[in-house]
């Protein structure tokens, strides 16, 4: 049978998936990145390896997120493609009228208007990390209370705290104080989820038309505070994906797919044994000019074999 | 003297070799991260990336012995017109000893726009001398300006990467050394004729994209993480609604010119916001007029007169059925936030011209 691999290397999670011809998900892999895209690219696929039936041929890779380069160089993949198209495709193939993708990850958080199947119109998060899925790990760790149970402890809430929700620092001391007033837990959480979502919706989601069927997903889709919230401000049913965490990886999935489909290409895959391989990579300040570059480089057994960030083709390898 | 001035663009160029003429002795620093953590380090908090990297180059400046700042003022309510100041104080207060000369506009007042030219020129050049030097100098940065709007049309049609970023390199020094009008005038044939020569996809058709926004970030490509080349390089043309040679006409020499971007913004905006916001939404108008795919605006973060622009955008990519995108730039030099938004804007915008090309078709 064949298989299409999608992988989401994101800042918090790097996320694995295959899918079949029909686009269903076949297996699914969450991982933490901790800082270290190549091993945990490596592990993951070690571990898809052993889970997935054996008669699977992956036919296609596709890679998305912020280490999508990166990792399409050590896994070789068909298409590299940025997050937040990879979103939008999976979305509209699962949720096929969708209208509104509201979708909070790690670090990022992001709205996307589709019509007709479409991108038309988004917005990410510039500046700030506030009402992101990084703030709420803090938030929940700092309480001592397990992420998983957070948005079911919002929803306990019968008398919500107003929270400060425009940064994370100021939502951090807000809670604090009215912690020490004495309010309860449930009613300061619920409150958080209602200041992260006004938050969401000012910034990101200021001047776009968010129309129904609305598609949450992300990380953050997981907690049910945050959803009710979301519910609760925009007077509609907010529909969250059986693999709202992975939604990435399924779009990087897919496009691969259609590509390969498409152009009658063979896959440019470079086979499960790359876990066995052993990449470096590694960084100099080049002191060229005073444009200072960042040069990265990836070495596979101790040979270089990419190199990005230099402004000039000083570092270009020679093909 | 030892002068320095505030590096934005092509323009540096021309500067240079203004006050070269004059007798002076130059330092130009070209922004780097070392100007950015100097220039963060002296420098208000909230103020916008624009104030902190001149801070910081004309601190690398002074390091290096300058002891003149010449610089421009400004009108409208919007505070870089009071940065020279500023940023005057703050040096001071650190400790180096120099001159500041502002040109404020010329229409505020005839008699300081002058002393100032005087007090920059020094007394050995007639009027005649300074007006015949600043004509050619003028001369100058219009040729750049019409190479860079080549390099615009050149680099999405370019068959190896970063080939025109090479020639336009290339082209700058040429016209960097050109000594007289003549000199100039053959230097931008030589530099035309070498993008020309640059190998095209003469079939290629490329997505338009207008650039709108804060002066500064918008000219200095270090401020905008190279926007233009980023863009180029995926294939898109692009077209800057700022010039300086635009600018210093509208703003110093003349009343402002009637080019229809007032009128272009007046059913959303019908008065000065300061900077450069009310250029914003009429440029996006404009653009939308002219058949443009879509449009990027770059703002300071926390510039004001951008985030009202920001505001009323919406509407107008509404009723003109052209999608915009917001990029506020700071301190940041990691490029892939930008990428990857920029990447998803062109995908978007490719989707809705096949869109449009299939209904028609």
């Amino acid at each position: 049978m064949n298989g299409y691999l999608g992988i989401d290397v994101g800042s918090v999670s790097t996320n694995l998936v295959v899918i079949n011809s029909e686009g269903e998900v076949l297996e699914k892999i969450y991982l933490r990145t901790k800082g270290q895209p190549i091993d945990v690219v490596q592990r993951g696929l070690k571990e898809l390896k052993q889970s997935l039936a054996d008669d699977i041929e992956i036919k296609g890779v596709g890679t998305t997120g912020s280490g999508r380069n990166l990792t399409s160089v050590v896994v070789g993949a068909d298409t590299v493609k940025n997050e937040i198209t990879a979103h939008a495709v999976a979305s509209s193939h699962i949720v096929p009228d969708v209208r509104t993708v509201l979708e909070i990850g790690g670090q990022d958080s992001k709205i996307t208007i589709l019509r007709n199947g479409i991108v038309v119109d988004f917005a990410m998060n510039t500046v700030c990390a506030a009402g992101t899925g990084s703030f709420l790990d803090q938030q929940a760790a700092r309480l001592g209370i397990p992420i998983e149970d957070f948005g079911k402890m919002a929803l306990k809430s019968k008398n919500k705290v107003r929270i400060a929700g425009r940064c994370s620092v100021f939502a951090e001391s807000d809670m604090i104080h009215k912690q020490q007033m004495g309010h309860n837990l449930e009613d300061i959480i619920a409150g958080l989820c209602e200041a992260l979502v006004r938050n969401y919706l000012n910034n990101v989601g200021q001047g776009k038309d968010i129309l129904a069927p609305v598609v949450f997903q992300g990380g953050v889709a997981a907690n049910e505070g945050i959803k009710e919230a979301f519910a609760e401000a925009l007077e509609t049913e907010i529909v969250v994906p059986e693999h709202h965490d992975v939604m990435g990886a399924i779009g990087a999935a897919l496009l691969a797919k259609d590509k390969i489909v498409n152009d009658g290409e063979e896959t440019s895959f470079k086979g499960w044994n790359v876990t066995e391989i052993e990449y470096t990579p590694s960084s100099f300040e080049c002191e060229g000019c005073a444009n200072l570059c960042e040069v990265i480089e990836i070495r596979m057994d101790g040979e270089i074999v990419s190199r990005w960030g230099h402004r000039c083709n000083k570092w270009d390898l020679a093909q | 003297m030892k002068v320095t001035f505030p590096y934005m663009g092509t323009s540096n160029i021309v500067f240079k070799s203004i006050m070269e003429e004059l007798g002076h002795e130059v330092v130009v620093k070209k922004p780097s991260k070392r100007t950015l953590s100097l220039g963060t380090e002296h420098a208000p908090e909230f103020a916008c990336i624009p104030f902190k990297i001149l801070l910081g180059t004309y601190l690398e400046s002074l390091e290096e012995g300058a002891d003149l700042i010449v610089t421009s003022g400004g009108r409208g309510p919007c505070r870089a017109g009071h940065y020279a100041q500023l940023q005057e104080k703050i040096l001071h207060n650190l400790g180096y000893d120099f001159e500041m000369v502002v040109f404020e506009a010329l229409t505020d007042s005839f008699k300081d726009f002058f002393s100032n030219i005087r007090k920059v020129a020094g007394s050995e050049l007639s009027w005649w001398q300074i007006f015949k030097l600043i004509k050619k100098e003028w001369y100058r940065l219009m040729v750049l300006d019409d190479i860079e709007r080549l390099t615009h049309k050149v680099r999405p049609r370019e068959l190896k990467k970063g080939t025109t970023t090479n020639v336009f390199a290339e082209a700058q020094e040429i016209v960097a050394v050109a000594k007289t009008e003549e000199e100039i005038k053959k230097a931008k044939e030589k530099s035309f004729e070498l993008l020309n020569d640059v190998p095209q996809d003469p079939n290629y058709e490329p997505l338009k994209i207008g650039i709108i926004g804060e002066i500064y970030v918008v000219l200095e490509p270090f401020a905008n993480l190279e926007l233009e080349k980023t863009l180029g390089e995926m294939g898109v043309e692009v077209d800057r609604s700022i010039y300086l040679t635009g600018w210093t006409k509208d703003h110093t020499f003349f009343v402002p010119k009637k080019d229809g971007v007032e009128e272009a913004a007046k059913p959303y905006l019908d008065q000065l916001v300061g900077g450069h916001g009310l250029d914003s939404v009429g440029n996006t108008v404009l653009y939308a007029q002219n058949g443009f795919d879509g449009v990027i605006q770059l703002a300071p973060f926390t510039c004001i007169p951008e985030i009202v622009a920001k505001s009323i955008l919406p509407e107008v990519s509404k009723d003109w059925n052209i999608p915009f995108l917001t990029i506020f730039l700071d301190e940041k030099t990691g490029k892939a936030g930008v990428t990857t938004r920029l990447e998803a804007f062109v995908d978007l915008i490719a989707k809705k011209r096949d869109e449009a090309r299939d209904r028609i078709s």
